[in-house]
């Protein structure tokens, strides 16, 4: 088994900076990540695409390739395509590779696994045609593939991304159905003093919106009672929107109010999590370096709590400054000395994020969904079942999961967890901490027994 | 009536694989999702509880909505590149609606 001095899990921008970061200060590193090329999500695939699509995606996306240029250094190994499904003390991973299973060693572990989209649970969800903004991203990114005929729902800056790099590639959306209202504005307004520290944030969101508009797209704000209508594949929107139904159709719908930290692997390994009210998710608990209750696991970027990609970057570069001096690579002097620029970077990068969790909230509708809307997108439990388990006295989701398998499908609730706990904790009059979440036990991704066989 | 999927660039050489009975011609290297998406496939596969169709939904590896059955192991379509060879089927064969 290869022991290195620090493991990172991804290769997005907290991942690929922190591994730059840590060989340089003469750590060895080793970075697994799933996907064949690195970039996480925001950079995917960036060193083939951005020649390809540049134009189209912006330079928000095409600078990733000086982080994945990074990644060429002897002392880093890259590995790519690589499923980590198991994490154990001190610390051995395990994981899948191109059909087989392999493990390395390490000293420290840094969880840079990003984000998720916040589950957006709405009727028709579950229709082939409904994807997550996200995903409509990285089928534009990866593949160049582009919805011709998509309604895009909910808040929040990725969706007015996805429809201003839609508009670029010549292929703007149907229509988008906005879920913000005006109060939500003006609560977000006590808020614009940050904000304008953080104003190109601001700035490009501005930029956004009048690509948007100059394309003529409709744009429906303050939509309620949003479904998705289909047979066996999605067919139309219907919402109301100013006191007017409407009815859309459309092939595709993408899906977005807000992305919540990928907490995984994180919760394997038994890093406490707490509720952040103003993200409405849960969040592990880590220091300002990223780490975590649990000695050696270190967590940075939005794995850590929503703050982007540039919070990301140098909140992994800290992570990699404090291992490095835990390892004896660099006194606390140096260690702080080059962390000084970074804290301050991040600080100002996340400036403006108390406005934009104001200006778009997570969509009420999907917070607290009908009765009949299925939850559990594997096991199909609904809304209205998590309740029912409430009311014979189900207290937390892993009860949930002996009442009716939420939970228990292939995704291990990735899709469904934030919304078992918040329905849970409002049926029983609980807080989400009280409430609590799923327990995370390896296997955290799929493996096969022809796999486990290959172990040496 | 358009395609639900257009792919900005064509120049990628195509190799034919089987999905459900038929063969498709998708680019080779692709990420299989994004290729039987646009190749007009809508359903992937249909849930064991229900019947229920689906498709693609996170195209990152976290929701397993896109399992495929590739030479006869489940798989997540969005984690795979098209390669020519593998037969590639619905997981839950039998199930009503297995049009493309």
């Amino acid at each position: 088994m290869r022991h290195y001095d620090l493991a990172i899990l991804g290769a997005g921008p907290a991942g690929m900076a922190a591994a730059a970061t840590a060989a340089e200060a003469g750590l060895s590193v080793c970075v697994l990540d799933e996907q064949p090329h690195a970039g996480g999500q925001i950079y995917r695939d960036v060193e083939r695409v951005a020649a390809l699509r540049g134009d189209i995606l912006g330079k928000d996306y095409t600078r990733g390739a000086t982080l994945t240029a990074g990644l060429r250094h002897a002392a880093i190994t890259h590995l790519s395509g690589a499923v980590v499904w198991a994490i154990e003390h001190a610390f051995r991973i395990s994981f899948t590779q191109g059909g087989a299973a392999a493990q390395i060693a390490a000293e420290r572990v840094l969880l840079a696994t990003g984000a998720l989209e916040r589950p957006m649970p709405l009727p028709g969800w579950t229709l082939p045609g409904v994807m997550t903004a996200g995903a409509g991203q990285i089928l534009l990114k990866q593949s160049g593939v582009l919805a011709q005929s998509a309604v895009l729902v909910g808040s929040g800056p990725l969706l007015y991304l996805i429809a201003a790099q839609m508009v670029r590639a010549g292929v703007p959306p149907v229509a988008m159905v906005e879920t913000q209202t005006l109060d939500d504005l003006i609560r977000a307004a006590r808020h614009l003093g940050g904000a304008l520290r953080g104003w190109r944030y601001l700035l490009k969101g501005a930029r956004m919106l009048a690509e948007i508009t100059s394309a003529r797209v409709p744009r429906h704000t303050g939509a309620t009672g949003i479904a998705i209508a289909g047979e066996s594949r999605t067919e139309a929107v219907t919402f109301t929107s100013k006191g007017r139904a409407h009815r859309i159709p459309c092939d595709t719908v993408f899906l977005h109010h807000g992305v919540v930290p990928n907490t995984q692997a994180a919760r394997s390994l038994g890093v406490s999590h707490i509720w952040d009210r103003a993200q409405s998710c849960f969040v592990p608990s880590v220091d300002d370096w990223g780490q975590s209750d649990v000695a050696g696991v270190f967590i940075a970027g939005d794995s850590a709590g929503i703050g982007g990609a540039n919070v990301a970057e140098s909140a992994g570069r800290m992570t990699a400054l404090k291992v490095a001096e835990e390892l004896g690579r660099l006194s606390a002097t140096e260690r702080d000395r080059q962390a000084a620029p970074l804290r301050s970077a991040r600080n100002k990068d996340l400036a403006a994020r108390p406005f934009l969790d104001r200006a778009y909230p997570p969509h009420a509708a999907a917070v607290a969904p009908d009765d009949a809307t299925v939850i559990c997108r594997c096991e199909e439990v609904t809304a209205g079942d998590i309740r029912r388990y409430a009311a014979l006295g189900c207290l937390g989701p892993n009860q949930a999961k002996a009442f009716g398998r939420a939970g228990m499908g292939p995704c291990q609730g990735r899709y469904c967890g934030l919304s078992v706990s918040v329905i849970l904790a409002q049926a029983n009059g609980l807080t989400p901490d009280a409430t609590g979440y799923y327990r995370i036990r390896p296997p955290i991704k799929p493996v096969t027994l022809g796999e486990l066989a290959s172990l040496e | 009536m358009k395609p639900a999927f257009l792919e900005l660039t064509q120049g990628a050489r195509r190799v034919p694989v089987r999905f459900a009975g038929e063969t498709l011609m998708l680019p080779e290297g692709a990420n299989l999702a994004a290729a039987l998406l646009a190749a007009g496939v809508t359903v992937f596969r249909h849930t064991p509880v229900s019947g229920a169709p689906r498709g693609p939904f996170c195209m990152m590896g976290a929701c397993f909505d896109c399992l495929v059955e590739v030479d006869g192991s489940v798989r997540q379509a969005c984690m795979i590149e098209v390669a020519e060879g593998p037969e590639i089927a619905r997981p839950h064969v039998g199930e009503p609606d297995e049009t493309l």
